[in-house]
């Protein structure tokens, strides 16, 4: 029952990224249309017949996608922005009911999860459904509005929505590669196992530091978790849930202070005009550093 | 070679570092950890592709967005800049902390707007400087460091209270990377253990605010030079 309703979801997220790809054809103001087009029309093939097609091809797919990355091909173009005039009018009528959609979408998806069999993922899926519905209603909004809604946010998404499938799937090679088990003995040598709370400090400082060096922490936590957080917390007995969720945050604590997070720490100074190129980060830093010490004292004390 | 297979994780690093492209860098990645770790060229196309689509449920959040661009293009930033306007006439940290608040409370209902361009450039910055001038004239240098301020508040609320939404990438990409590592765990799991960081963080926060209204009550000017 799970699995056939996810397929459902699947199947439907194929359909949302196959109106991307169809409208990314047609925005003839893109020079990179055609692998624009063809980057979500794969994905729509991946979301909807994932299952059904044998997975030597999916990795194919996987693999094109990667070229056409690599010569710049997907591209997210231009992109007609909201109407503010009827935005504003909305505004007015809605009031504060504008949020009600939103809040469905969270109370339904949690109801879902807590009260139902059905799983945490089929909740989003119903919880988005509904959701739309209460939206389409509140808002009495057409057919055509709700499909150019839909191509103009998963297209101004572009291929950075796909970026956490991507490293997820890269997580699951290492494990299929071997790789955590043998930085675990590269790093065991120079760190001794077997400290809970020293597992906890090298985690956490690794998230926060991987993540200083690739300003991304999605990417840190695919890597630090397989190769630090599995052999030296979590085997020693650690809860992998509160593990994982304080690790990702440890990683945030190094967004704050890298300026290779250049959306978060950069583009305000542009933004804001300011003179100080690091001014952001300059008042982000203590409270990063004693986040990160809070967090290991979390992690240690709750996870255990 | 063994540790030849660690130089996936090598062009990850050094890849994202060098700001190279994002897909091309991870899916570079994977194949290069698969060959080296002795699997042919079908092995590696078909452990990519089973593992793809194994981890679709990450990307679940695009089935929000349809609802979530029909708000948008009816007034959802409009609605919230005029309830933010209502709080004129209070101090800088007062309105910093509320707007900390108000982006902590979207990120449990997955309402994420992109708050510097959004609300930092055109709201919180002049609303703060607005505030601390009530007191004296600012030198540049100081409204320098209230913008730094203004942005700095929302990425900390955007941060710590986004895993508070079961549909949230980062969630999805955790419940999913745990999936794929063996230690399987609950999206919601991954929610309530987020909790206790995004409390922490609003309260450490607003203290720290508190303390940058400081500089702007000493009347005679920069209170940083004071020691001579």
């Amino acid at each position: 029952m799970v699995d056939t309703l996810l397929l459902v979801l699947y199947a439907l997220i194929g359909v949302v990224m196959a109106i991307a790809g169809i409208e990314s054809f047609r925005a003839k103001d893109n020079p990179a249309r055609i692998g624009t087009g063809l980057f979500w029309l794969i994905m729509a093939v991946i979301f909807a017949f994932g299952t059904l097609l044998p997975a030597m091809i999916v990795g194919v797919l996987v693999v094109v996608i990667g070229v056409l990355a690599l010569f710049k091909q997907i591209q997210i173009g231009k992109i007609k922005p909201v109407d503010g005039v009827h935005a504003a009018q909305a505004a007015k009528r809605l009031g504060g009911w504008v949020f009600a959609p939103s809040v469905v979408l969270a109370v339904v998806s949690i109801g879902v999860a807590q009260f139902t069999k059905l799983g945490g993922q089929v909740g989003i899926g119903i919880g988005a459904a509904v959701s739309l519905i209460v939206a389409i209603i509140m808002t009495r909004a057409s057919g055509k509005m709700v499909y150019s809604d839909t191509q103009r946010m998963v297209r101004s998404v572009g291929a950075a929505g796909i970026l956490p499938q991507l490293l997820a799937t890269l997580g699951a090679v290492f494990t299929a590669a071997g790789v955590g088990s043998l930085t675990a003995k590269l790093i065991a040598g120079l760190f001794p196992a077997g400290s809970h709370l020293g597992g906890v400090i090298l985690y956490c400082v690794a998230m926060a530091l991987f993540t200083i060096i690739m300003g991304n922490a999605f990417a840190a936590f695919a890597v630090i978790t397989a190769a630090i957080g599995i052999p030296f917390v979590i085997a020693q007995g650690a809860n992998p849930a509160i593990v994982a969720a304080i690790g990702m945050t440890s990683g945030y604590c190094g967004t704050l202070l890298t300026p290779m997070a250049a959306n978060f720490n950069s583009l305000p100074v542009a933004l804001l005009e300011m003179d100080d190129p690091l001014g952001v980060i300059k008042q982000q830093a203590p409270i990063a550093v004693l986040l990160l010490v809070i967090q290991i004292g979390l992690m240690y004390f709750l996870a255990f | 070679m063994e540790y030849l297979k660690l130089l996936g994780i090598v062009i990850i690093v050094v890849g994202f570092a060098l700001k190279w492209d994002t897909t091309a860098v991870v899916v570079l990645a994977a194949i290069v950890t698969a060959v080296f770790s002795g699997m042919s060229i079908p092995d590696l196309l078909t452990t990519l592709g089973q593992s793809f689509v194994d981890n679709r449920m990450v990307s679940l959040f695009f089935l929000t967005l349809p609802m979530i661009g029909l708000v948008e293009s009816h007034g959802l930033k409009e609605v919230a800049v005029n309830g933010i306007q209502k709080l004129k006439k209070l101090t800088p940290s007062r309105i910093l902390n509320l707007y900390l608040l108000i982006r902590e409370l979207g990120g449990v209902f997955g309402i994420s707007l992109s708050g510097q361009v959004q609300f930092v450039r055109p709201l919180i910055t002049p609303m703060v400087t607005a505030a601390a001038e009530s007191k004296r004239k600012l030198t540049d240098k100081e409204i320098d460091l209230i913008k730094a301020r203004s942005a700095a508040t929302d990425n900390f609320g955007n941060f710590f209270a986004q895993n508070l939404f079961v549909a949230t990438a980062g969630v999805l990409l955790i419940a999913s990377t745990m999936k794929g590592l063996k230690h399987p765990v609950e999206p919601m799991q991954v929610v309530l253990a987020s909790i206790p960081v995004a409390i922490i963080t609003l309260v450490v926060v607003a203290i720290y605010n508190r303390w940058f209204d400081r500089q702007f009550e000493n009347a005679t000017g920069s209170s940083k030079g004071g020691k001579r």
